[in-house]
């Protein structure tokens, strides 16, 4: 919800604090509401009530689309960021992050002070959380979300601050729940007051992670329960400090770029993206990306784009730190020649592309990119080279021109009205007289596609007196009623 | 070395140039070599040459280079992808579009010293100055060294000076008979005109595309112009047309 009002407010204005904001989700029968703010929390709109129902009780709801996806990638991008305060931290669910302090909460001057610091952190992102910090994760997991705000307790108050929690923050099945209830055993200390061995008789067969006593005794610490927090994101980074500011970047980069490409190939990487950046002695900082069209750690192809790159940075008063990343990678085995010493073409060709990339720009070098259409200049798109692979033409049914005016360029034409061929023409300033033709072609607009009132267009191929062979349409019919006179344009060139 | 195996040497050398520099009036121009060759078409807006060069172009599955600067996408339009079947070319084409010729002289440079590319094209219009005698000689020089056939194709440019190894003039002439209609026009042909070649001695020829050429360099059928007194007669005042 306040990633949601974040995202909105850089976009437009956002609805008022006191107007009731719901956001959605698709559920079985039609959308669910996923998420709310105060205003709707106090109308009792529930999670997970049809949008359809509640609106018919509140007309005046304003109701957006939800998006889990973008929702799970910042918990994730959190999760990682909780590395701050500890070095094991872990996703929980779709709305909590796990942390384990053990050892840590010193460094921040004790419990309640680091509880405090996190959630300063965090308002300071607008994001609001319910802190709790306990000794096993299971009791932090269920204080944090039932109990009251930002509790510290330890391993003797533990059960006590436990107790009066529901059953349901053990994270229970629907029907365990259900069977619980049933059984009267309604918070967390009436199922702990159960002789154990009643229990364990009770629940014997059931597996681990739905059995009440099992996650009991994690929540008790009896139970081991551990966490597996995933790897840091590995950083590929090579950076040269230096003890006196300079103003040349240039010799420094054959150092950093082999210390870079050595890093990938223990690994077996190699970079698709690269980014430099120089650190200014006043505390400003430049960067320039180059990127690659296939993985590469060759320390000279990576030098021979990074070169041209640096004419345009200022270095102010000098710099003192150059640092060379790799944004991107992607898995590059060793490559081997082939046998009689010759090197492989492809690799000849990616590396150009990076070279003609980086120094021209990925618009400028585009492969074709075939689209189904019957218009001639649809036909054929430019896709970026650095980013895309080669596509086969398309078998074209008609001769096409081998050179296309883009736009098209009006000509005055001479012509049996209505639908002769054009017998004399008049293209930047020169007169043409027609020898031979053929056609018409006629290529109707695609309804699917244009405006209405599109015309048709009629193409001649014509061959003047003197051989050369031009592409020309007539636009539109006379008496159409889709405007007047037809015009006549020039589109291409045969060869 | 003694001057014995100096003199073997030169002897040897004098007597590979015998063999191979005759200049033979019959003998076609091989398109497969390494070189830089220039493509001129003689009117504005002519595809002749982009026509011929394609038809010049070696039938591989490494991709072609082909370098445009902004003028000649201006004056004579882009290169249409659809149409290059016609002249059997079945491979991939890097585009580069570029504003000023300086970069597709750079471009094409880069291309020529990339063994993975099949051919490098480039299109500049008019005569600027950085294609000057001393940058198409660089040009020449980086083809040569590296087996990559470069073209360039200078439209709106009759005849400055070039180091390019050979330099054609092409001209659409009127087209051969439809088989199926009388009026609409046939297979393109064009005039091939080689002012100036190292090793090959000038000529004009009647050129088309030849599909069924079957050849690993080019599929051109080339028919000898000189000396044929029924196609020169027949070719000649058409080319000198009013409404050219």
């Amino acid at each position: 919800m306040e990633r949601w009002r974040r995202i909105t407010v850089r976009h437009r204005t956002p609805p008022a604090d006191d107007v009731a904001v719901v956001l959605t989700r698709d559920g079985t029968h039609g959308p669910v509401i996923h998420a709310m703010n105060a205003a709707a929390r106090a109308c009792g709109i529930d999670v997970g009530a049809r949008v359809v129902d509640v609106q018919a009780i509140f007309p005046d709801l304003h109701v957006e689309r939800a998006d889990p996806a973008g929702d799970y990638k910042l918990l994730e991008r959190l999760a990682h960021w909780a590395r701050r305060w500890c070095p094991w931290t872990v996703r929980d669910g779709q709305d909590g992050i796990v942390m384990d302090v053990t050892g840590a909460a010193h460094l921040f001057g004790g419990e309640a002070a680091m509880l405090r610091d996190m959630a300063t952190r965090f308002k300071m992102q607008g994001l609001s959380v319910r802190l709790a910090m306990a000794p096993t994760r299971g009791a932090a997991q269920m204080l944090a979300r039932h109990g009251p705000a930002s509790v510290v307790c330890d391993r003797d108050t533990m059960m006590a601050q436990l107790a009066p929690l529901p059953v349901a923050a053990l994270r229970l099945s629907d029907d365990m729940l259900r069977l619980l209830t049933r059984l009267g055993l309604k918070t967390v200390g009436a199922l702990a007051d159960v002789p154990r061995v009643a229990l364990m008789r009770r629940f014997s067969g059931l597996a681990e992670d739905r059995n009440p006593l099992v996650l009991l005794d994690r929540v008790t610490g009896r139970a081991a329960d551990p966490l597996n927090a995933p790897p840091d994101a590995q950083v590929w980074l090579a950076r040269v400090r230096l003890a006196e500011p300079v103003i040349d970047p240039v010799p420094q980069l054959p150092a950093l770029a082999e210390a870079l490409c050595a890093d990938l190939a223990r690994a077996e990487q190699g970079a698709r993206v690269l980014r430099l950046t120089i650190y200014r002695v006043d505390g400003e900082w430049r960067s320039r990306d180059v990127r690659t069209a296939s993985a590469t750690r060759d320390p000279a192809h990576l030098l021979r784009l990074l070169t041209g790159k640096l004419d345009g940075i200022d270095p102010g008063f000098g710099f003192d730190l150059l640092t060379l990343e790799a944004l991107r990678i992607e898995p590059l085995s060793l490559h081997q020649d082939h046998l009689d010493g010759s090197r492989d073409a492809g690799r000849d060709v990616a590396a150009l592309l990076d070279r003609l990339t980086a120094r021209l720009g990925p618009e400028k070098i585009t492969w074709s990119a075939w689209v189904q259409s019957h218009l001639p200049e649809r036909v054929e798109s430019r896709v970026p080279a650095i980013s895309h692979r080669a596509a086969a033409a398309p078998v074209m049914t008609h001769e096409r021109p081998l050179r296309l005016l883009d736009p098209a360029e009006e000509v005055t034409v001479l012509y049996a009205v209505p639908e002769g061929p054009p017998a004399r023409f008049q293209w930047r300033r020169v007169a043409y007289h027609m020898a031979r033709f053929e056609g018409p072609e006629r290529i109707a607009p695609e309804w699917w596609r244009d405006k209405p009132g599109t015309r048709l267009r009629d193409y001649y191929k014509v061959e003047v007196q003197d051989g050369r062979r031009f592409w020309i349409y007539r636009q539109g019919v006379l008496g159409d009623r889709r405007g007047g006179d037809p015009l006549w344009f020039l589109h291409g060139v045969f060869a | 070395m003694t001057p014995d195996s100096q003199l073997a040497q030169v002897i040897s050398l004098s007597d590979k140039r015998l063999v191979k520099d005759v200049p033979n009036l019959h003998m076609a121009p091989h398109m497969g070599s390494a070189i830089l060759r220039d493509a001129l078409p003689d009117a504005p807006f002519d595809a002749a040459a982009t026509g011929f060069v394609l038809a010049c172009l070696p039938d591989s599955k490494d991709p072609v280079l082909w370098i445009q600067d902004r003028m000649s996408r201006r004056e004579n339009g882009r290169l249409y992808g659809p149409a290059l079947r016609r002249f059997g070319f079945n491979g991939h084409i890097l585009r580069v579009e570029v504003s000023h010729p300086r970069d597709v002289l750079w471009a094409m440079e880069e291309g020529a010293s990339c063994a993975g590319l099949s051919a490098v094209v480039g299109e500049i219009h008019g005569a600027p100055e950085v294609l000057s005698f001393t940058a198409t000689k660089r040009l020449a020089l980086r083809a040569e060294s590296s087996g990559v056939p470069l073209w360039l194709i200078r439209s709106g440019d009759h005849g400055a000076l070039s180091a390019a190894r050979e330099r054609w003039r092409l001209r659409s002439v009127p087209s051969g008979p439809n088989r199926y209609n009388a009026q609409a026009p046939g297979t393109p042909m064009w005039e091939a005109d080689l002012f100036r070649a190292r090793g090959l001695a000038p000529g004009v020829w009647t050129a088309s595309y030849d599909g069924a050429a079957g050849r690993s360099t080019d599929r051109l059928s080339l028919l000898p112009r000189s000396g044929d007194g029924a196609l020169a007669a027949d070719h000649r005042p058409a080319s000198h047309a009013p409404g050219g």
